[in-house]
C-alpha cells in the first residue's frame, strides 16, 4: 500500500472547495455584498461630512468585515456535515487538522481576499486619507485569515446543531475583539500619520498563533461535533 | 449474541466489551466481536437497535461509552492513520457533493484515501453501471445511482476493511448483485467487511457470520 500523500490531498480539497464555490456562487457572494452594503450605508446614515466619516472609517470597515466573515462561517462545515463528506474527511488517513486548514484556506480565499481587494474602494468612499489605505489592506491581509481560522473552531463546534448561527457569533466574537482593536487602531494611527509597526506586529503574532493552533482545535471540535 | 471473548488477535479487527448508551437507554453492552481477514460479518437487528451506531463506533467516528477496539492488535486510537488507511466506510449519507460529477467526487475520495492509481475511477463507475453518467452532477442522479457512486469508492481505494451501513438501500436487483459480487470478491482476496442489511444476501463460497443486536 502506498503511503498517503498529504500535499496532493491538501491541494485537491482546496480545489474542490473552490470548485464548489464556483458552482454555487450565492453562498460566498452574499457576505461580500453584505460587506459593501453595510459600509456604503454609513455615509447615507451619518451624513457625508468628510471629517466625521474618516474618523469612523477604520472601525466601520473592520466591523463590517468581521460581520461579513461571521455570516459566511455557518457554511464552512455545514454542507459537508449534511451530505456526509465530513465523515469521509475524518476517516481519511491524513491528519484532519491539515485537511481542515485546506478548507479554511478556501474559505479565506473566498471571503477574506475579496474583502482586502475591495477595501481601498470603501476606504475612498469613507474619506480615509489615501496614505492609510495600504495600512487598511495590510491589517485586513493579516487579520482576515485570523477571522477564518478562529471562526472555523466555532463553526466546527456548532456543526451538529440545526441553528448554530447565533451560537457561532457568541462563541467567536469575543475572540475576534483583539483583532478588531489592533486593526482599527492601526488604520486610525496611519490616518493620523503615526507609526503602525506595533499593531501590525501584534496582528502578525495573532495570525501565527491561530495558524498553529486553530486547525488542531477545529479538527478536535469536528470529532466532537460528529457524535 | 455470539459472544467471542477471545484474547486480542494479532490480525484483523477486534472489539471487546463495547457499550453504548443513549441517555438512559442502553443500546448494547458487553459486546464483543472479532473479524479476521477473509471474513464477512453481518450485523442484524430491528430498527433502532443500534446497528448504525455500532458501525460508527467501529469506524472511530463515535466513541463507545465502554470497551476497546483494536486493529491488528493495536488500539485504533493509537493507530488511527493506519486504521483509516485500511478502512472504507459507506454510511447512510453518501458523502457525495451534489455540485460535482461522480468522477470528481471519486477523485476527491482517492486523494483523501490511499489509492493505487487514479485511472480506476471511471472503470469503477462503469463496473457499477454508471458508464455514461460521468458529466452529470451528482444531485441530478437518482438515489440508487448515488448509492452506486458511493459504493464505487470501495473499488477505487483498495481498503482491507469495509464498513457498509445498509449498502443495498435504493439499489435495483442488478445493483444488489453487484454489491454481492464485490463482497465475495473482497472476501476471497482476504478482505474484511462488516455490514448491516435487512435483505438476505447469498454469498457463495465465503464465510459469512451473523450477529444480532436484538437481545
Amino acid at each position: 500500500m502506498n503511503e498517503p500523500e498529504l500535499f496532493p490531498a491538501f491541494c485537491k480539497l482546496l480545489r474542490r472547495d473552490l470548485l464548489l464555490a464556483a458552482r454555487a456562487r450565492s453562498e460566498w457572494l452574499n457576505p461580500l455584498f453584505f460587506f459593501v452594503i453595510v459600509v456604503s450605508l454609513f455615509p447615507l446614515g451619518v451624513g457625508p461630512e468628510a471629517n466625521r466619516l474618516s474618523m469612523m472609517a477604520p472601525g466601520i470597515i473592520w466591523v463590517a468585515a468581521l460581520l461579513a466573515t461571521m455570516l459566511s462561517l455557518d457554511g464552512l462545515f455545514r454542507s459537508d456535515y449534511l451530505d456526509g463528506a465530513l465523515e469521509q474527511l475524518l476517516l481519511s488517513p491524513h491528519p484532519a487538522s491539515v485537511l481542515v486548514l485546506a478548507k479554511v484556506l478556501a474559505h479565506w480565499l473566498l471571503t477574506g481576499l475579496p474583502l482586502i481587494l475591495m477595501s481601498p474602494l470603501l476606504g475612498v468612499l469613507m474619506h480615509l486619507p489615501s496614505s492609510s489605505l495600504p495600512t487598511l489592506m495590510a491589517t485586513l491581509a493579516l487579520g482576515t485569515p485570523v477571522l477564518s481560522l478562529i471562526g472555523a473552531i466555532g463553526a466546527a463546534l456548532t456543526v451538529g446543531l440545526r441553528r448554530g448561527g447565533v451560537l457561532v457569533s457568541l462563541l467567536v466574537l469575543p475572540l475576534y475583539i483583539p483583532v478588531l482593536i489592533f486593526a482599527a487602531n492601526a488604520v486610525a494611527s496611519a490616518a493620523m500619520g503615526l507609526g503602525v509597526e506595533a499593531q501590525l506586529s501584534l496582528l502578525g503574532a495573532l495570525l501565527g498563533f491561530s495558524l498553529a493552533l486553530a486547525p488542531l482545535a477545529t479538527a478536535a471540535a469536528l470529532r466532537i461535533g460528529m457524535e | 449474541m455470539p459472544a467471542d471473548p477471545t484474547t486480542a488477535p494479532d490480525h484483523g479487527l477486534a472489539a471487546r466489551g463495547l457499550a453504548c448508551w443513549r441517555g438512559e437507554h442502553c443500546l448494547f453492552r458487553g459486546l464483543d466481536l472479532r473479524l479476521a481477514p477473509g471474513e464477512l460479518l453481518h450485523i442484524a437487528g430491528r430498527n433502532g437497535s443500534g446497528k448504525t451506531t455500532l458501525l460508527r463506533i467501529l469506524c472511530g467516528l463515535v466513541q463507545a461509552d465502554e470497551g476497546e477496539i483494536s486493529w491488528h492488535g493495536e488500539s485504533i486510537r493509537h493507530c488511527r492513520s493506519e486504521f483509516n488507511a485500511a478502512l472504507i466506510y459507506v454510511g447512510h449519507l453518501e458523502g457525495l457533493k451534489g455540485e460535482l460529477t461522480p468522477l470528481e467526487n471519486l477523485a476527491m475520495d482517492q486523494a483523501l484515501n490511499v489509492a493505487r492509481n487514479a485511472a480506476d475511477a471511471s472503470a469503477a463507475l462503469a463496473g457499477l453501471g454508471l458508464a455514461n453518467r460521468d458529466d452529470v452532477p451528482c444531485r441530478a442522479l437518482s438515489a440508487g445511482q448515488k448509492r452506486r457512486v458511493a459504493l464505487a469508492r470501495l473499488r477505487v481505494a483498495e481498503a482491507q476493511l469495509w464498513v457498509l451501513d445498509e449498502p443495498l438501500t435504493a439499489l435495483d436487483p442488478a445493483g444488489r448483485q453487484a454489491v454481492v459480487d464485490m463482497l465475495v470478491e473482497h472476501a476471497r482476496a482476504g478482505g474484511m467487511a462488516i455490514y448491516t442489511t435487512h435483505q438476505p444476501l447469498e454469498l457463495d463460497g465465503v464465510t459469512q457470520r451473523s450477529m444480532s443486536l436484538d437481545s
